[in-house]
């Protein structure tokens, strides 16, 4: 059965390895619905963060292929209840959409919140599940939404021990030589 | 002070092949790769080049040479049309798990992006078929791209790396100290083996009444070959190889079960579903070994033992998954045994071997009459050779032939394109295992449609009077293709007939000896005019038209519903 799954990777930062992630899944058709890239707390470590729709199977044999990489140091999966996830929408909203007073209503209920003001729109700024940047977006639609943009996902497990401690333990040095 | 020594781009390359005991470079020059090959001129003495004819000729003979050598294959192409020409090459090696270190030029790296003359983007089109690549745009990355280079070619499970280099850092100056690398910490080759992997594998040992173990290539790679010896002959478990497995153990070995899969053995393909255990070592359950997954092994406990942490549990679900080096696994678990495999199994294999020997091996090989056939052939080589000669072969049904009919002795002796099954590759990969062990006969059993792929090779052949025997077998027809058509499809022989051309003429037009033979009777005379001739021979045999290899698992069918007979 398909389900809902969160990809983390931990990686060197080198040229060309997105390309070298992407590739597996692509081989095997499966749609990669969010990719977040960033640098992680340790130097020259990037994460990945990789949201797909599969089945649990498939998923296991795509992080072994993604661990088996040379410059990845470490892969894992889970399940939305394993780990607390977050996007960031962004929505541009006109000015005089934004007197309206019920606008602060919707604010304060989704804990939105407006990050610019210029002299003719509006940007607001929400953080959630796909669920709550969707509902917001629905309710905001009829003020008229100039733009709207959301993030992929990040992701951080509810393991005591997450895979981040391991980054801890690593060696400095990328490779070290004779 | 004095300024530090420099050297170029190009030279450190060399260099650094040098520091990690290359002697020998197959390869093609073109422009964007001119500077290391002006570099290379100075160095001849230590650098042995083979120039083919075409690139993918240089990586299929990279990676015969890493496979007889047991040293990784070397390759050099230009940008462009060369580095993209060794694409089925590095593919090939990237299935069969073999080290080979690709160098490819590139455009100056002020150009990388423009379309300039030459230009392909190497990096993007080799990465799916390559353990790791890496583009080099200054000359100081030089020495440690490729010390990583042959650090993941060689180690944890091999394979096939490339570095693309662009002509500006082939040009440049740079300081150059040379270091291997010790260790990546993204990357663990050496998997620990667990004590508690030792102990269930024993326990399941010794409950077992029908055991079975599965040797594949990994056994080679690792170089356990006399660790699976002394593992099967204290436990006399019957020992079942793949077809890159052949040559892991003497086919005389008491023990020796046959060869799985497609075109195997009847009795480890039909046993296969009697075994209560099946231990797997550094193979991968392909499905050409395993036929259909869903009635594969279901009566056994299964055992893999894998290098490769992403081969566990991807075709066939294990009980066991060990994570580590098969020679490691064996080393530890071989003083601990204290189990011998019942008798009376053994002897079922026997049976059915006898059933084969009778309905299927004694008509290939001892033919009365009827035109020859290519089993008899390969049999006859067998014999004449005291089984001492390296065997290459093509894709298809000589592919099968050379694999079930010869009696392989010595690790490495057949070397064959597995998991890609490139037609083409028999030629090239012999000329590659020649240059690597010069000592041996090298035997090419190839076929007319094969041979035809990469025929160019034999200029290089000539060039370097590499004294390979090449046998083609001619039937006029691409065999495994028209098997497939004549079982399948109704006899429909779709663009599986080929006229040929007069193959020894091709042969002398190139300086090489050739000859061919029609009948039985003069087959003995020719092939030991073959085998006695110093220098290269093709020998063209016409064959049965339409033979077919059997025993044959059917697609779409279990191991054991193998066919005997169509």
């Amino acid at each position: 059965m398909k389900d809902t799954y969160t990809i983390t990777a931990f990686s060197e930062n080198h040229i060309g390895l997105l390309n070298r992630i992407t590739i597996i899944f692509t081989r095997r058709h499966i749609n990669i619905e969010s990719l977040t890239v960033s640098s992680t707390e340790m130097k020259g470590i990037h994460r990945f963060t990789i949201v797909v729709e599969a089945e649990e199977e498939q998923v296991v044999k795509v992080v072994n292929q993604i661990e088996k990489l040379t410059e990845v140091l470490r892969a894992e999966w889970y399940l939305n209840d394993d780990t607390v996830y977050r996007e960031i929408a962004l929505y541009k909203i006109p000015i005089d959409s934004a007197i309206d007073k019920n606008l602060e209503l919707v604010l304060r209920e989704f804990n939105a919140h407006i990050v610019d003001i210029q002299n003719d729109f509006v940007i607001i700024e929400n953080t959630g599940h796909v669920d709550d940047t969707e509902k917001l977006y629905d309710i905001l639609n009829p003020f008229g939404i100039l733009q709207f943009v959301r993030s992929g996902r990040i992701s951080i497990s509810k393991q005591k021990k997450e895979l981040s401690a391991y980054l801890n333990e690593l060696p400095l040095n990328e490779y070290v030589k004779e | 002070m004095k300024e530090p020594l420099k050297i170029t781009g190009a030279e450190a390359i060399l260099s650094s092949l040098i520091k990690e005991n290359v002697d020998t470079i197959f390869g093609y020059p073109g422009g964007a790769i001119m500077p290391i090959y002006d570099k290379l001129f100075d160095k001849f003495h230590k650098l042995k080049h083979i120039l083919v004819r075409h690139e993918q000729g240089a990586a299929h003979a990279a990676q015969a040479y890493a496979m007889v050598t047991g040293k990784p294959g070397v390759c050099f192409a230009t940008s462009g049309p060369g580095a993209t020409n060794l694409i089925t090459g590095i593919t090939n090696a990237n299935l069969d798990s073999i080290p080979i270190i690709f160098i490819t030029a590139q455009v100056s790296s002020t150009l990388l992006g423009t379309d300039a003359f030459q230009e392909t983007d190497m990096i993007s089109l080799s990465m799916p078929v390559t353990k790791w690549n890496y583009q080099v745009t200054k000359a100081n990355e030089i020495a440690d791209a490729i010390a990583k280079a042959f650090f993941f070619a060689k180690t944890g499970r091999p394979g096939p790396v490339l570095i693309d280099i662009t002509k500006d850092a082939q040009n440049e100056l740079t300081e150059f100290n040379y270091k291997k690398i010790k260790s990546i910490r993204s990357y663990n080759p050496k998997p620990e083996l667990k004590d508690e992997d030792i102990r269930t594998t024993l326990l399941l040992m010794q409950s077992s009444k029908k055991p079975l173990l599965l040797a594949g290539h990994g056994i080679l790679l690792a170089n356990a070959t006399g660790q699976l010896e002394a593992f099967v002959n204290k436990t006399k478990i019957p020992v079942a190889v793949t077809l890159l497995g052949k040559s892991a153990i003497c086919e005389d070995n008491p023990y020796y079960a046959g060869m799985l899969g497609m075109h195997g053995n009847y009795a480890p393909n039909v046993l296969t579903n009697e075994a209560d255990l099946i231990i797997a070592a550094g193979m991968r359950f392909d499905d050409r070994v395993t036929g259909d997954l869903s009635r594969y092994a279901k009566k056994a406990r299964i055992i893999h033992i894998d290098i490769d942490k992403a081969e566990l549990n991807k075709n066939v679900k294990a009980d066991i998954a060990i994570h580590a080096d098969i020679k490691d696994f064996l080393d530890e678990i071989i003083p601990a045994i204290n189990y011998s495999a019942d008798k009376r199994w053994l002897e079922q294999f026997r049976k059915l071997e006898k059933i084969e020997q009778e309905k299927v091996i004694h008509k290939e090989c001892f033919p009365e009459n009827g035109k020859i056939r290519s089993g008899e052939v390969i049999n006859r080589l067998s014999v004449k050779t005291a089984r001492e000669a390296i065997i290459v072969t093509d894709v298809g049904q000589n592919q099968m032939m050379g694999a079930r009919y010869y009696k392989y002795k010595y690790p490495n002796s057949l070397i064959t394109s597995g998991g890609l099954g490139t037609m083409g590759f028999g030629l090239p990969a012999a000329m590659g295992a020649q240059v690597g062990r010069p000592d041996k006969t090298v035997i090419l059993i190839t076929g007319d449609g094969g041979f035809q792929m990469t025929a160019q090779e034999l200029g290089t052949v000539f060039q370097y009077n590499l004294p390979v025997k090449i046998v083609i077998f001619n039937n006029n027809f691409l065999g495994m293709v028209r098997q497939w058509q004549q079982l399948f499809n109704n006899n429909r022989y779709a663009e599986t007939n080929m006229p040929t051309p007069d193959f020894p003429l091709i042969a002398k037009a190139f300086g090489i000896e050739g000859a061919v033979v029609k009948d039985r009777a003069k087959l003995d005379q020719a092939l030991d005019k073959m085998l006695n001739h110093n220098g290269p021979h093709l020998l063209e045999v016409k064959i049965e038209k339409e033979a077919n290899v059997f025993p044959m698992i059917y697609p779409g069918m279990a191991v054991d519903e193998i066919i005997l007979e169509p």
